[in-house]
């Protein structure tokens, strides 16, 4: 009896830990935003080609307090604050990375980055290819990206697809402090541009890290997913702030005894689809959740894929997509809330796709 | 009565026009300095008193104009004879680049783009003249002359890059408008989107504590693109080794500046940054006036330089330039101001070159290219499997590259490329003092 009890509470805890990592108080916690900015702290140590530029990166310790310290450590040479003029200053950053600097060039946020979409596609993405592999471009373009809070259509976009549809891209999408510290290190080291969408909801939110995640050479590899919990019945894949919801989900399935496996993709291109397709051997459902819109969204990509792999004959009903409803983000608290999906909606979703065997759990 | 077209040349050409009939007379004198101080400059010698000496001092016919700043280039400049015959078979070898070019393409052998050049060539046989071997230069797309000139490309890897064929600069997956070499950071098909490159690429310069500058070229077309004014700022702040060349050939595609700029002078356009407008017909004009963008960039940081030319061609091959300028236009200008004829006959009044030697340096050029379009014609294209080859420059997790039907083709490099192994320069405790 009193095992049953303990067995239970440790499930709880195991429950919790998925949904809501603030709770284990005893485990060392870092939030996003400390992971971020002990990467980039890491790498301008470790390479003194490495340099941050971007607007109030340096002496306002940046908008979000990403480059927190950063200025006053390596000083105006390496920690640069930009005037406001996007397309200027990730054009000079694409030239000082072909010309063996590695810029970090941070996007206050990424709707932002529309200003300077060229220099990103045309100057940084295919200047590799133009030149028959002469001249690479290590730059790392990184902000917060996909839907704020309350900060209307022009500051809520997710741009994981936009991003990713461009050969010559690496596009990383972190989710926990795991994935933002160990990705963006990855891309500071890589010698092609990469595109690190970071999450503004997420910065403030701590999780637990060991000592593996705080090494100062821990990386995540890009083009990597990571299962966040194993499960047999359903796949759910996610990125950034989306992974929350799908854990939620997994959570509110479990309570039905459907045993869902959350997958993180961490990097949108490449995409790790040798992982989904493994998990759907597995579970032969999937449905897939992000806050980006449906149409050629990272959903839509991952249908595809199956539609063109043998891995679809594993499948027992068809794919689903959860995503942000298709229209401009409105303001309105309540319209707001309704326009990304909720963790009811993944879990209708899930429903619909067990269909029977949904029911017979 | 002036044509709306005509009368924008008032602003460009005919200004150039003006000023070489008021210099027409200009003094020439022979020297054995290389480099005439200051004080020469106020009282020119007499010429062709004595024999030819190994170098001559030519006092530029048109004056520079300046934007603040109190002292310009050099007017009085030498010109050595071994300088001399570089520069007349550059000039030369451009032309003659561009008519190979033009063949080509009409034989249908380069396909989309094809920008000549043709008429401006003083503008980059003077810049690269000043150039020192360390110092970058990035264009825009009309960058064939460019390529072999700054970028030290030969004549077949130019023309085998525009027929896309395997011995071009960028194995003919680049084009007409993305050559790339050392120091040579590539043309841009994307008006203006080179100069906030260049600037980037002097910040590198500076960060690594190099004595480079970078030459950053746009046109008149280009002149009215936002990052041109974004970038002036920044380089302004950040005092950035960087020189902003204007070459204004008086027409963005079809349009005359003066439709197209409020305001043509474009060596004032970047407000708080000096400017000098210089003659860029005349390749010792050039040449005086980015020796001085060097230092002074160097020094004091950035600074436009326009150069006052003219193609002959149209905007793109396809470009039928009669509806926008007149043939006599283009006469005029090819009778008057033509930057080969103008540094030839210098040559031969300067006693520098002789008429044989003006035909041993034609005869020359005129090998190098025959054999160069005979290599681009008859070079193969790459194989199918650089189709896929060279998109990223790290492929580990890459998994496969789409084809046309599927998932199936795998990453490829090519070739080691010029991106550094990673370096750990810095140890971390060394920078654990100041927070």
């Amino acid at each position: 009896m009193l095992r049953s009890r303990l067995t239970q509470a440790a499930c709880a805890a195991q429950r919790a830990f998925s949904t809501s990592p603030r709770v284990l108080a005893a485990v060392k916690q870092m939030t996003v935003r400390d992971g971020l900015n002990s990467a980039l702290d890491d790498e301008l140590a470790r390479d003194d080609r490495v340099l941050l530029l971007g607007e109030e990166v340096a002496q306002y310790d940046g908008a979000y307090k990403v480059s927190r310290g950063l200025w006053k450590k390596y000083g105006d040479k390496r920690i640069i604050d930009t005037p406001i003029t996007e397309m200027g200053f990730a054009g000079i950053a694409v030239g000082a990375a072909m010309a063996g600097l590695r810029p970090v060039c941070e996007f206050m946020t990424f709707n932002f980055s529309m200003q300077a979409i060229d220099h990103v596609i045309n100057s940084a993405a295919k200047t590799f290819y133009m030149s028959a592999g002469a001249v690479n471009v290590p730059i790392v373009f990184r902000g917060p990206n996909g839907a704020a809070s309350g900060v209307a259509a022009q500051h809520s976009q997710c741009f994981a697809a936009w991003y990713a549809h461009c050969p010559g891209l690496k596009v990383v999408s972190p989710y926990d402090t795991e994935d933002a510290r160990g990705l963006l290190k990855s891309a500071i080291r890589d010698p092609d541009p990469v595109v690190v969408l970071e999450n503004e909801l997420m910065y403030g939110t701590a999780f637990p890290v060991d000592d593996k995640v705080t090494d100062v050479d821990f990386l995540v590899p890009i083009g990597k997913a990571k299962i966040m919990r194993p499960g047999k019945d359903i796949t759910i894949v996610a990125h950034s702030k989306a992974v929350e919801t799908a854990l939620q989900t997994a959570a509110e399935l479990a309570k039905k005894g459907i045993e869902a496996e959350v997958i993180n993709l961490r990097s949108i291109r490449p995409l790790d689809m040798d992982t989904i397709f493994a998990s759907v051997r597995k579970t032969h459902h999937l449905i897939t959740v992000e806050n980006g819109w449906p149409q050629h969204g990272v959903g839509a990509e991952i249908c595809a894929r199956f539609m063109e792999n043998e891995a679809f004959f594993e499948l027992d009903a068809p794919v689903w997509r959860c995503c942000g409803v298709d229209v401009p983000m409105p303001y309105a608290k309540t319209l707001e809330a309704h326009a990304l999906p909720r963790v009811p909606d993944v879990t209708e979703a899930a429903l619909k796709v067990l269909g029977g065997k949904a029911r017979s759990k | 009565m002036l044509s709306s077209m005509q009368r924008g040349l008032i602003s460009g050409i005919c200004d150039l026009m003006q000023q070489t009939t008021m210099h027409r007379a200009a003094h020439s004198t022979t020297a054995q300095q290389t480099r005439p101080q200051s004080q020469s400059q106020s009282q020119p010698q007499p010429k062709k008193e004595i024999l030819p000496e190994d170098s001559c001092l030519v006092h530029l016919p048109i004056d520079f104009k300046l934007h603040r700043l109190e002292h310009g280039p050099d007017t009085l400049v030498s010109l050595k004879r071994k300088e001399a015959s570089l520069y007349l078979r550059q000039l030369m070898a451009l032309r003659r680049l561009e008519a190979a070019a033009a063949q080509l393409y009409k034989e249908q052998l380069v396909r989309g783009f094809c920008h000549l050049y043709t008429g401006q060539e003083a503008c980059a046989v003077g810049v690269c003249a000043a150039l020192r071997p360390q110092d970058n230069l990035i264009a825009g797309y009309r960058i064939h002359g460019w390529a072999y000139l700054h970028g030290g490309l030969s004549a077949q890897a130019v023309l085998a890059e525009l027929t896309g064929r395997a011995s071009g600069c960028a194995r003919g997956k680049g084009g007409s408008m993305h050559m790339y070499a050392r120091h040579f950071y590539g043309g841009h098909g994307i008006v203006g989107a080179q100069i906030p490159l260049g600037a980037g690429i002097a910040l590198a310069s500076k960060y690594q504590q190099l004595d480079a500058v970078c030459v950053a070229l746009y046109g008149d077309g280009a002149a009215n693109q936002g990052q041109l004014f974004e970038s002036f700022n920044m380089a302004q702040l950040w005092k950035l080794p960087v020189v902003f060349v204007c070459e204004n050939n008086n027409y963005g595609m079809a349009t005359s500046s003066w439709r197209a700029s409020s305001n043509t002078n474009n060596y004032t356009r970047g407000d708080y940054l000096p400017g000098i407008w210089a003659d860029g017909q005349d390749v010792l004009a050039v040449r005086s006036a980015i020796e001085f963008a060097i230092d002074y960039a160097l020094q004091r940081g950035p600074l436009i330089v326009e150069l006052c030319t003219y193609r002959y061609a149209g905007h793109s091959m396809s470009d039928c330039d009669s509806v926008y300028r007149s043939r006599d236009e283009v006469q005029e200008v090819r009778r008057r101001h033509d930057a080969v004829e103008r540094f030839q006959r210098l040559c031969v009044d300067q006693q520098l070159l002789s008429a044989e030697h003006l035909q041993e340096i034609a005869l020359e050029v005129r090998r190098e290219m025959e054999l160069a379009v005979k290599a681009a014609k008859s070079d193969e294209e790459l194989p199918l499997t650089h189709l896929w080859s060279d998109v990223y420059a790290d492929n580990a997790l890459q998994g496969k590259i789409r084809g046309v039907l599927g998932q199936q083709l795998e990453h490829l490099r090519t070739t080691p490329g010029r991106e550094k192994p990673t370096k750990c320069v810095l140890q971390k405790a060394s920078l654990n003092t100041s927070t």
